[in-house]
């Protein structure tokens, strides 16, 4: 019935981004660099516990290395569109798969972060732009005057604001759950995965999840308790 | 005890569905959950209406031709159980069972709980095999395997198909199948030669029959009777990067599925 | 009628060389315009199938159920026999062809075990470069295990899964070769009839089982691979849908039946929970390696298991079968099984089991080796049980299982119409009154990989095949049989299920036609079975059309056949005035109670010819030969 047909030549990246394997491999790439991002900023902000001074001169610094930064910028941008374009397409075929919903269904095995990976992403993705708005752009710098290079100013006046220290707390909150399944999710994405290391990996995944967003609420919190004035 | 069954009853692929109840009085704790919907058919069939319709043949957990939801859990609440070894002490007297077909793009419906899994057929069609026809054999102490080599093998090989797996993804993904047969051959020296070929078709006819994407949650595993681990979806994941990323030129077209049933087809 | 069954002349272990050499070849150019229909994809046709379409022919290959691989031999648990000699304990293709002789008794044909000895060899190279993983040893070598009715380790396994991936290998093959045309596979197809035009079988009529459609499908050479009928004892340890259909409406189109009250009673199966009960479930008899069977000596001791002290037992195998221990043939350990269970010693809530107990081989080798060993089995145990058997004894008893009749074949697996072959469990041919543990799987390999790709071409190349369509006279006759007898079925629309006629039909086979017969309840039996058949043909009910998904149709046209093949195979049991493996005839017994053969009178094949309704078979008998192992009154002492 099916004899065998040879199939047209055809781009093998075409062919790789068109599967579905092909593009969870993207998305696990682009999440690693996203991920990469997120530590090295983490990094970045945390010099706000040591002063002015010194995370003012580490702002200043990336603006000496103008063409390294836009770089990475670029890089990320097309990271994030990546990952955003290759969620967007699964999460459709994802409903194709399955046209008649059931009645009745229960999670018994999966994680609460895995089975919100796609609200996490898309609100996280929210609060990027918000962030990049405030902290960046300076359009939205609510109840005090953005100064464009002095960063612990904006960062200061701005966390000082409660609602915006609590988005920024429930949004890296989220940003910890997308961590947690997606860390170690990627791995399984490119192949690297062995059952003697999952459980290390998953929590390895969890532990990191916690201590980046420890360390990035830490700050507004602190901003909040009067410790960073 | 008394239970009450709500059960899916649609006629034929063409015809709309809908939910039954039934109440099955006289369960025994020590029946399967299929010898209770026999119990529940006799009673149907005495009162000369149709019997509903459910897949199964071995009764002991290794065909894989039974299987549907019970109460949204793929096989019901036992782990590593299929419904047919699912015995009736895991329910409490006056409980209702909402018994549900696989719903998935790739198991087109036929009638009442029973599916049509041909797509299952043609992925391992597609590439899922290794290619020795008889007689081209070597002795069979030739091909040195060690024995965890062998056990990780077996582990994915277990896989009856039942598509239990497919059922519980939220995606409606193949993977857990798909990847428990490209392990199963890949971890084998015998599979070694075919790899990037048997990936790159097995993935291909995968997505071809319109399963979802695998997003490694674990609800596959989760009701998995032989649960197959996890990891195998990450073997195929491997393999299947590894073969893309190595030119081929020799790719054959997936097959396209076939939902007819008529037999003139051939 | 003669039957010639075609024994290679010369010392047997040439034989199958020098068949191979007599026969005609097919031109390879030539394989693809020959059509082939294989009924059945178990390990017999899966592999025949696979097989035939590498070599070239132009294959139709169908199964009832959804998928190929999904036929009943994916349940055998324990393993396969080959005469591999990996353990270096003495073990030889002669030792092989010599155990399964005598373990069947003396009633099967030399030639044909010999064979099936010769090739089993191969199956095992075969089965592992398809990447089936069997059990290693650390080194990476296979390893064996030992099975009932032998002294030496031949078996290899796969975990307790070895039927399972053994089928899976086929069905791999069978699907690749679906991927390269030369297979077509149609599943959820049920052969309903065979179609003989000019004394040559060419085709059969099927059912679609989703449609109901019929349809007509012409070949040059028909393959049965069906699988056995242990199902008409309604409880079994047979998939449901195991079926005599194929095989019996070949037999009434003109193929002989032998055997047929040659059936398997397995020992260790769960025992019966209740009423609604609708299989039984195998224990492997692997178990009987570790595990110690015993009763309370005491009648009716109601005791727990653990509070019986080791001298208020009765270890009855070991101490009756020193030698075998445990590990006595299949009958053997049925019926004494039964024995005890008659004497009021039985186990369990019925009386109706016995124990098999792990508590010394836990103790010997401790529970992570047994638990290696058969872990699966135990947690199947538990899962229906509800019971720990790491903790309690298991409780098993015995069931019906396998099937040693089924159709006459000669030494090419032809049957006696020319162009249909049954393969596997189907036929009658290697394992006599008794079939050794692990011997189906090999047999049913044999037969599809190594036997029927030669001697189909054979046929093939010595045969002319005229132009037949679906318009032939001959072919609308069986369709309109075919369409007839389902109509009538849906027609009825009486009171009486079709489970029930099925469960009443299976307690009188197995009450009379079971682990003991005798002739005067054969008798009994075959009234009571015609007044069933009369009752169903009037009285039973089967809701729902022709044109759908109809299980009970199904089940109906099954249960129909059984019925037939109930009373013949208790004419075969009630004619054949012995006893001899799995057929127990009580007033045939030695002394001390073990099975008395009588060669002089019934040292031959049984082989019953369909000779319309209400007419008595006709019995034809092939003479067997020992010439190799000499028939003596089997011991296992
Ligand atoms: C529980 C259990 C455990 C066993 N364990 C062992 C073991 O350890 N070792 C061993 O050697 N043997 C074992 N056996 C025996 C062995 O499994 C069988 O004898 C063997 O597998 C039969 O294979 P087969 O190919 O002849 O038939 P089957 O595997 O029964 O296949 C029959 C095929 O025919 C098809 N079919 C039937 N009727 C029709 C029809 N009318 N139309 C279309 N298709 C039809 C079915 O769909 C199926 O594909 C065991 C048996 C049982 C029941
Ligand atoms: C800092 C930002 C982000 C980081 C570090 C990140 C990281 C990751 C990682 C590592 C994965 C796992 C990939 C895999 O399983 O292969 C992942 C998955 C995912 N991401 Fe992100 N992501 C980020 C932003 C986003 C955004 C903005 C969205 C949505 C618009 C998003 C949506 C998703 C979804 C839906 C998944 C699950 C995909 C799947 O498992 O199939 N992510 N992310
Ligand atoms: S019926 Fe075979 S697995 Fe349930």
């Amino acid at each position: 019935m099916s004899a065998t047909a040879a199939l047209p030549r055809q781009n093998r990246a075409v062919t790789f981004w068109q599967s579905t394997n092909g593009k969870k491999v993207v998305m696990a790439v682009t999440g690693a660099m996203m991920f990469l991002f997120v530590i090295g900023h983490l990094l970045g902000n945390l010099q706000v516990f040591e002063g002015p001074e010194k995370i003012n001169a580490y702002a200043h610094f990336l603006h000496t290395i103008g063409e390294v930064l836009w770089l990475v910028r670029i890089t990320l941008i097309v990271a994030i569109v990546l990952h955003i374009t290759a969620t967007v397409q699964l999460a459709l075929r994802s409903k194709q798969a399955r046209p008649v919903g059931y009645s009745r269904k229960e999670a018994i095995n999966s994680s609460y972060a895995s089975r919100t990976m796609y609200w996490s992403g898309p609100i996280v993705l929210a609060f990027i732009i918000f962030h990049l708005l405030q902290f960046t752009a300076g359009y939205i710098h609510p109840e005090a005057q953005f100064i464009e290079g002095d960063v612990y100013h904006n960062l200061v006046s701005g966390f000082q604001v409660w609602w915006v220290s609590a988005w920024y707390i429930f949004a890296i909150t989220l940003l910890g759950f997308h961590l947690r399944h997606g860390l170690w999710s990627m791995f399984q994405s490119v192949g690297l995965a062995h059952p003697r290391h999952t459980l290390a990996l998953k929590n390895a995944a969890f532990l990191i999840a916690t201590l980046i967003v420890l360390g990035y609420i830490s700050i507004p919190i602190s901003i909040l308790l009067g410790i960073v004035k | 005890m008394k239970l009450t069954l709500k059960i899916w009853r649609q006629k034929t692929h063409k015809d709309k569905g809908a939910f039954v109840s039934y109440t099955v009085d006289h369960v025994d704790p020590e029946m399967s959950m299929l010898e209770c919907l026999d119990v529940l058919n006799e009673t149907l069939t005495e009162r000369g209406e149709e019997p509903v319709a459910f897949e199964h043949d071995c009764r002991e957990g290794i065909c894989g031709s039974c299987g549907f939801m019970i109460n949204g859990v793929a096989h019901g609440p036992e782990r590593a159980t299929t419904v047919c070894q699912l015995t009736m002490r895991h329910f409490n007297d006056g409980q209702e069972l909402v018994l549900e077909p696989w719903r998935a793009k790739a198991f087109p419906a036929i009638k009442d709980l029973v599916v049509d899994r041909r797509s299952f057929d043609r992925i391992i069609e597609s590439g899922g095999y290794i290619s020795v026809s008889t007689g081209q054999a070597p002795d069979g102490n030739t091909i040195l395997v060690g024995k965890e080599t062998a056990d990780q093998a077996m582990d994915a090989a277990a896989c009856i198909g039942c598509g239990a797996c497919v059922a519980a993804c939220p995606n409606a993904a193949a993977a857990l199948f798909t990847g428990a047969k490209i392990a199963h051959l890949s971890i084998l020296p015998q599979g070694k030669p075919e790899r990037d070929r048997r990936a790159l078709h097995m993935v291909a006819q995968m997505n071809a029959e319109l399963f979802g994407n695998c997003t490694n949650i674990g609800e596959c595993t989760g009701v998995c009777p032989k649960e197959i681990p996890l990891e195998v979806i990450a073997t195929m994941n491997r393999d299947y990067l590894r073969a893309s990323w190595k030119k081929r030129e020799d790719l054959e077209a997936t097959i396209p599925p076939a939902t007819e049933w008529s037999a003139n087809r051939t | 009628m003669t039957l010639d069954a075609k024994i290679p002349s010369g010392p047997i272990e040439l034989a199958w060389d020098k068949a191979r050499f007599d026969m005609k070849l097919v031109n390879p150019a030539n394989k693809r315009k020959h059509s082939l229909i294989v009924v059945g994809s178990g390990l017999a046709g899966g592999a025949a199938a696979a097989s035939l379409g590498e070599l070239g022919y132009n294959v139709k290959c169908f199964c009832f159920q959804d998928s190929p691989r999904r036929a009943h031999s994916i349940a055998a648990q324990g393993g396969i026999n080959a005469a591999k000699n990996y353990p270096n304990d003495g073990e030889s293709i002669y030792r092989l062809f010599y155990d399964t002789v005598k373990g069947g008794d003396f009633r099967a044909r030399e030639a044909n075990v010999y064979r099936l000895a010769q090739i089993s060899v191969h199956i095992i190279d075969q089965c592992v470069a398809q990447g089936v993983p069997f059990a290693r040893e650390y080194g990476g070598t296979l390893t064996n295990r030992s099975f009932g009715g032998a002294q030496v380790s031949r078996t290899f396994y796969a975990r307790g899964q070895t039927g399972q991936q053994l089928l899976l290998g086929a069905y791999q093959a069978l699907e690749r070769q679906v991927r390269a045309g030369t297979v077509t596979m149609i599943p959820r197809t049920e052969m309903l009839d065979l179609i003989v035009i000019d004394g040559q079988a060419r085709g059969i009529v099927a059912r679609n089982l989703v449609t109901g459609e019929l349809s007509v499908h012409i070949a040059d050479a028909v393959i049965l691979a069906t699988g056995g009928y242990g199902n008409v004892y309604y409880l079994s340890t047979n998939a449901k849908g195991s079926n005599v259909t194929a095989s019996w409406r070949a037999y009434k189109r003109g193929a002989l039946f032998a055997n047929p009250c040659f059936t398997q009673i397995h020992p260790t199966c769960i025992p019966v929970s209740g009423d609604y009960q609708s299989k039984l479930t195998l224990m492997s008899e692997s178990l009987r390696n570790d595990g110690r069977i015993w009763v309370p000596k005491m009648k009716g001791d109601q005791r727990s298991p653990d509070q019986i002290p080791e001298d208020e037992r009765d270890y009855y195998l070991e101490r009756r079968y020193p030698s075998f221990g445990n590990l006595v043939p299949r009958d053997v350990a049925s019926r004494n099984a039964k024995a005890v269970c008659d004497e009021g010693r039985g186990v369990g809530k019925s009386g109706l089991g016995v124990y098999l107990d792990f508590f010394d081989a836990i103790a010997r080798v401790g529970e992570k080796t047994i638990r290696e060993r058969y872990g699966n089995l135990f947690d199947m145990y538990q899962r229906i049980t509800d019971e720990d058997p790491y903790k309690v004894p298991m409780r098993i008893y015995p069931a019906i299982h396998y099937t040693m009749g089924g159709l006459w074949v000669d030494y090419q697996l032809q049957s006696t119409i020319p162009g249909l072959f049954v393969l596997g469990e189907a036929n009658f041919s290697d394992h006599g009154a008794n079939r050794l543990g692990a011997s189906a799987l090999m047999q049913g390999l044999s037969d599809g990989y190594f036997v029927i790709p030669y001697t189909v071409g054979n046929y093939l190349a010595t045969n002319k095949f005229k132009k037949v369509d679906a318009s032939h006279s001959e072919v609308q006759s069986v369709v309109a049989a075919v369409q007839q007898t389902t109509d009538k079925l849906l027609s009825i629309r009486g009171k009486r299920t079709v489970d029930s006629f099925h469960r009443e039909l299976g307690k009188i086979v197995w009450d009379y036609c079971g682990m003991a017969r005798t002739a005067q309840g054969l008798e009994t039996a075959i009234g009571k079975i015609r007044a069933l058949r009369e009752e169903f043909w009037q009285n039973v009910t089967v809701p729902g059309s022709g044109d759908d998904l109809n299980q009970s149709l199904e089940k109906a046209g099954r249960v129909a056949d059984f019925f037939e093949l109930a009373e013949l195979m208790c004419i075969d049991a009630r004619e054949r005035n012995e006893s001899c493996g799995g057929h127990f005839r009580e007033e045939y017994q030695t002394p001390d109670g073990e099975a008395q053969r009588d060669d002089e009178r019934y040292s031959y094949v049984a082989a019953w010819g369909y000779r319309g309704p209400g007419n008595t078979p006709e019995l034809t008998k092939e003479p067997l030969e020992f010439n190799y192992v000499h028939p003596s009154q089997r011991s296992y002492k």
